[in-house]
């Protein structure tokens, strides 16, 4: 009797463990898919040309160098504001604000911003920044949107990196003469940085990835040069994906794939960077 | 001897409403370990934190009272709470070790000060160091991370920092209760050592610590400074009964 009874449990053990492995082998499979997919696919689109060159004939011969060199604008762009005001928001949020009606509110509004359909966010760039601020449509109007859209899920990340931080480091800081200031310069925002880095990184990938907020706000169908200055239209690898998918008849598919690829190479060597910076951290964390 | 510290009627209430401490006067000796002790939630350890202003970083609904050190007000807004902390150097129960190398944990304070001669640096790790009894255990090892410490190192380690400063006085609140009875030892004869040149305020672990340690001891119980006295005498022939009931172990 003993014996069964064991014998089930060590059975049922097992079978939860494998459906266990195997939901978890699920749900990898489609993401290894698509990037496989994408790759075989677009790997034979891949050549120097591609890379480095302007597009030709409507679009379907020739490279997609202002695209990737926009996204990258873009997304230095989206940095530029996002990074300090996001940083500077979450050290607000973490160290110095009392929790009282005014922050609930303003950590209510954030996670509900992080909710907000992309394309919303465009068209909320168009009316502010385009019309009412005429900044036209722009590298800097569609960074300016891109960094709100973005702004979210950098405070949010950073404020919890920063509350992981112990409180005693602080307390100590103070109690060896020092002012708030510089217990979470010193100690505080070093040891929180790799968490903010990884947010950080994590955010912008989103915004380089976006078509709809920079749809009316900054990208450009075909623009046979580089932009030379914030107040240019650009075009941009996710928008380019769509035109070339959508709007132009008889494209040959690699080109398409091609375009998805150096996209995807795009986020996924932010991610690798943001992964790679945590595991770092976390190895020489000292507490 | 005068007393370095006059504390004048002081009470506190947190924000909650707990009535921490009622009404203390008391006048703490130079070169003395005075000791705080009592049951737990007595207000050894808020008493401590209003020496060196630690608790405006604590929400507190009410305080009043005096609390004179050389003579004056520290509890005066306009006391300047820095120049008070590094007077006043505070170690914790649990030792707190920055998450940085030895070494830069003992300058950390005088860097926040401005000090940036090495030499000067370098002369506070060693005299903070051997003063704190831990010298020859970690000369070699100086630039590791001072967490790869072991619990008693780190203590002294956190006594070191304090040190290092040269304050005048020191508070200690509990700081050997997670340590072994060795570590336990070299931090009272380190604090033995200290008073010769400092103000010691210590509150004790255990009873026993407190008669080990003290020459004067204070008897806190729920906000309530019952009994101050000797050390030698409050141990043995304790004047009030609620005292006497708490040393001899018959409550707490
Ligand atoms: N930050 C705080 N906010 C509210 N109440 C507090 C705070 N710190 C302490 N208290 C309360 O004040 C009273 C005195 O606490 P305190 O920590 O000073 O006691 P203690 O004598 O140090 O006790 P222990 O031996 O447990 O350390 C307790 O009732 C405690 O609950
Ligand atoms: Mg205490």
């Amino acid at each position: 009797m003993m014996r069964r009874l064991r014998l089930n449990r060590h059975v049922t053990e097992r079978l939860g463990f494998s459906f266990l492995t195997l939901m978890a082998v699920v749900t990898v499979v489609p993401i290894v898919a698509v990037v496989i997919y994408i790759l075989v696919q677009g790997m034979p689109a891949i050549s120097w040309e591609f890379l480095s060159g302007f597009p030709r004939d409507g679009m379907r011969a020739g490279g997609i160098l202002p695209a990737i060199v926009g996204t990258f604008y873009l997304t230095i762009g989206t940095a530029v504001f996002s990074v300090p005001l996001g940083i500077a928001a979450a050290i607000y949020l973490s160290e110095y604000a009392a929790d009282n009606a005014l922050t609930r509110l303003i950590r209510i509004a954030i996670i509900n911003l992080a909710g907000i359909p992309s394309v919303v966010y465009g068209l909320f760039g168009l009316g502010l920044f385009v019309l009412f601020l005429k900044f036209g449509t722009s590298i800097l109007a569609a960074s300016l949107t891109l960094s709100i859209m973005t702004l979210p899920v950098i405070i949010s990340t950073a404020e919890e990196a920063l509350r992981a931080v112990p409180q005693p480091f602080r307390t100590v800081s103070v109690s060896l003469g020092g002012t708030r200031w510089q217990g979470i310069q010193r100690i505080v925002l070093p040891q929180a940085l790799p968490g903010i880095l990884t947010g950080v990184i994590l955010g912008l990938e989103r915004a380089a990835g976006e078509t709809a907020p920079i749809l009316f706000t900054g990208a450009a169908f075909f623009l046979p040069r580089l932009p030379n200055s914030p107040f240019d239209a650009t075009m941009a690898l996710p928008y380019h994906l769509f035109v070339i998918s959508t709007q132009v008849p008889e494209m040959p598919p690699q080109v398409q794939y091609g375009t998805a690829l150096v996209l995807l190479v795009f986020v996924l060597g932010m991610n690798l960077i943001a992964t790679t910076i945590r595991s770092r951290a976390r190895a020489r964390r000292q507490w | 001897m005068t007393d370095k510290i006059v504390i004048e009627n002081l009470s506190l209430t947190y924000s909650d409403g707990v009535e921490s401490l009622r009404n203390i006067s008391m006048g703490v000796r130079e070169n003395a370990v005075t000791v705080l002790f009592g049951p737990a939630g007595g207000g050894k350890s808020t008493l401590l934190r209003c020496l060196n202003r630690l608790n405006d970083l604590t929400e507190v609904r009410t305080s009043a009272g005096r609390i004179l050190i050389d003579g004056e007000n520290i509890l005066d807004p306009k006391t300047d709470v820095i120049a008070l902390r590094r007077k006043v150097g505070m170690v914790f129960a649990r030792p707190v070790v920055l998450p940085m190398s030895i070494r830069q944990n003992l300058t950390y304070g005088l860097e926040l000060a401005g000090e940036k001669r090495k030499s000067r640096l370098d002369e506070a790790v060693e005299r903070s160091l051997k003063l704190a009894a831990i010298w020859d255990e970690i000369k070699d090892r100086l630039d590791d991370p001072a967490i790869a410490l072991s619990g008693g190192q780190q203590q002294r380690v956190c006594l070191a920092r304090v040190l290092a400063l040269q304050p005048e006085i020191i508070l200690l609140d509990e700081p050997t209760s997670g340590l072994d009875p060795i570590s336990t030892g070299k931090v009272e004869s380190a604090l033995q050592e200290l008073k010769k040149e400092y103000t010691v305020i210590l509150v004790p672990h255990s009873v026993q610590q407190a008669a080990r340690t003290a020459d004067y001891a204070a008897f806190f119980l729920q906000g309530e400074l019952v009994e101050y006295d000797e050390g030698k005498s409050i141990f043995t022939t304790p004047r009030e009964k609620r005292t006497e009931d708490y040393v001899t172990g018959r409550f707490g």
